[in-house]
């Protein structure tokens, strides 16, 4: 008996947030998966966060308790029915238990996704009571000293006493490590921790780079190498471990020939509402030219996602040009990435530069050798915290963003 | 196979995996962390049936008297267990 005779795999999703691409196989246009960015507030300052570079614009226009509640409920009625509670860091806003309280009774199977930094007993309980499925727990590193170097804070204990608080409260532990230049060597111990603390799935998220991370691109970027034994290593751990814990390892995408199918498609199955209302079919969207987002505060999400012109412009196949509009393979990945396509080309409906088609798919391997440069590793990150985006709004570290054609 | 399903074997919906009727979709998912699947109508009928006390023999005797035309229905329903079962969906009580 195969899977297709039983049902399908909808929305098998095997990146998340600090990725751009959700795996599928098939594809409907239906907003299935429901991220919740609540708030762009972060007491983390991680060097490879997704989120805009320019989140301090969205930290005083937060959506409102009752706009959340409204939102979930018109997304529910689209289809919705993964939810993802998302940041920065959700914790930092107090009526999560009432978004969680409301997401159980429309039936979501409803996700925290945190760094745990604001996870009290107490806070977690009113979860368990109010019906939340599941918690996502980001992990750095098995060191202290990488933990809180790339987070740029003394976090590393918390986590530890985080990650028992979820399993003592019977959830399953969903661990996401965002995988970077210095942590990739310690895949085998990273793996061990996350068997020690009992986690029932992991995600080896390798950095994709948009955002902050983008910025800071040369200083994270593993080697090839680094990479293919980091996946060797997982192969070999997977094997060893049996299925007691699913490893989603999220493969680079600047290393493969061909782009990731992102986001499983425009439109297709995923959307964001963010800390600010915006609707977005993808994380980082806004970085797009010419587009108009809808936003709750001012239209119903069904007009989002069915009329709105943002959410059509790049449904399908209609919109490609050369070489992609003529590529046999231009279903299986759609292009790749508008956002990626738009920052390092300039243009949105170029292919996606990882592809080895694309003609401008030397702006990758020119990101790759920058990362060996030892002159630009050296370089200081730019972490993501509030002075640096003020700083970066203000048209600072212009030389930074230069060569980006939208702001990360 | 290893585990081969027995007709008195129970079986129940693994932890943290959630099985409902999705208006929107009109069908039953299964979901779970990171993930969510869209079940045929047949292994709905299946599933809607795992109450925790019905074991596998049971449950092919039921839907045979709801499906009395279905061909080879115990076959289907037996590949059905063994496919659940390998993807972690279900857990032997």
């Amino acid at each position: 008996m195969t899977q297709a005779s039983l049902g399908e795999s909808v929305v098998q999703k095997v990146v998340q947030a600090q990725n751009n691409g959700v795996a599928a196989s098939a594809t409907q246009t239906q907003p299935l998966w429901l991220l919740a960015e609540v708030t762009y507030r972060c007491p983390l300052h991680c060097a490879f966060c997704y989120n805009p570079t320019d989140y301090d614009k969205h930290t005083q226009n937060e959506l409102t308790t009752e706009q959340w509640i409204q939102a979930l409920r018109d997304a529910r009625k689209l289809g919705a029915i993964q939810l993802g509670i998302s940041g920065g860091e959700p914790l930092l806003r107090d009526d999560i238990e009432d978004i969680v309280i409301e997401a159980k009774k429309l039936g979501y199977y409803s996700n925290l996704i945190t760094s745990g930094v604001g996870l009290t007993e107490k806070r977690i309980q009113a979860f368990k009571d109010g019906g939340l499925d599941h918690i996502q727990l980001s992990m750095h590193d098995i060191t202290e000293e990488i933990n809180n170097f790339i987070t740029n804070t003394k976090t590393f204990e918390l986590k530890k006493k985080v990650a028992a608080m979820i399993k003592g409260h019977g959830y399953p532990m969903v661990l996401n490590v965002v995988i970077h230049r210095y942590n990739i060597g310690h895949m085998k111990q990273i793996l061990e921790m996350a068997d020690a603390l009992g986690a029932e799935y992991i995600e080896l998220a390798n950095t994709q780079y948009y955002g902050w991370s983008l910025v800071n691109r040369s200083q994270l970027m593993p080697t090839k190498e680094q990479v293919d034994e980091a996946e060797r290593i997982t192969n070999e751990f997977r094997e060893k471990s049996g299925s007691k814990m699913k490893i989603f390892f999220v493969v680079p995408d600047y290393f493969s020939d061909r782009p990731k199918k992102c986001m499983n498609g425009w439109g297709e199955v995923f959307m964001i509402v963010t800390a600010n209302g915006d609707v977005l079919p993808c994380h980082s969207a806004r970085v797009l030219p010419n587009m108009q987002f809808p936003n709750v505060k001012d239209t119903g999400l069904e007009y989002s996602w069915k009329d709105s012109p943002a959410f059509n412009k790049y449904r399908g196949t209609d919109w490609m040009k050369e070489p992609c509009r003529t590529c046999d393979e231009k279903e299986k990945d759609l292009g790749g990435c508008r956002c990626q396509s738009f920052l390092l080309t300039g243009d949105a409906e170029a292919a996606d530069p990882v592809c080895s088609k694309s003609p401008h798919h030397h702006l990758i391997e020119k990101a790759i050798e920058d990362s060996k440069n030892p002159v630009l590793a050296a370089q200081p990150i730019v972490f993501r915290n509030d002075k640096n985006s003020k700083k970066i709004i203000a048209g600072e570290f212009k030389e930074l963003v230069d060569e980006f054609h939208a702001l990360p | 196979m290893e585990n081969p399903i027995q007709h008195t074997d129970i079986y129940a919906l693994a932890h943290h995996h959630r099985f409902q009727w999705e208006e929107a979709q009109q069908s039953y998912v299964i979901l779970f962390p990171e993930g969510m699947v869209k079940l045929h109508g047949g292994a709905g009928e299946v599933l809607k049936r795992l109450d925790g006390k019905a074991n596998v023999g049971e449950i092919v005797a039921d839907l045979k008297v709801t499906f009395p035309d279905a061909d080879e229905i115990e076959s289907d329903i037996i590949g059905m267990f063994e496919l659940a079962v390998s993807k972690g969906w279900l857990r032997k009580v």
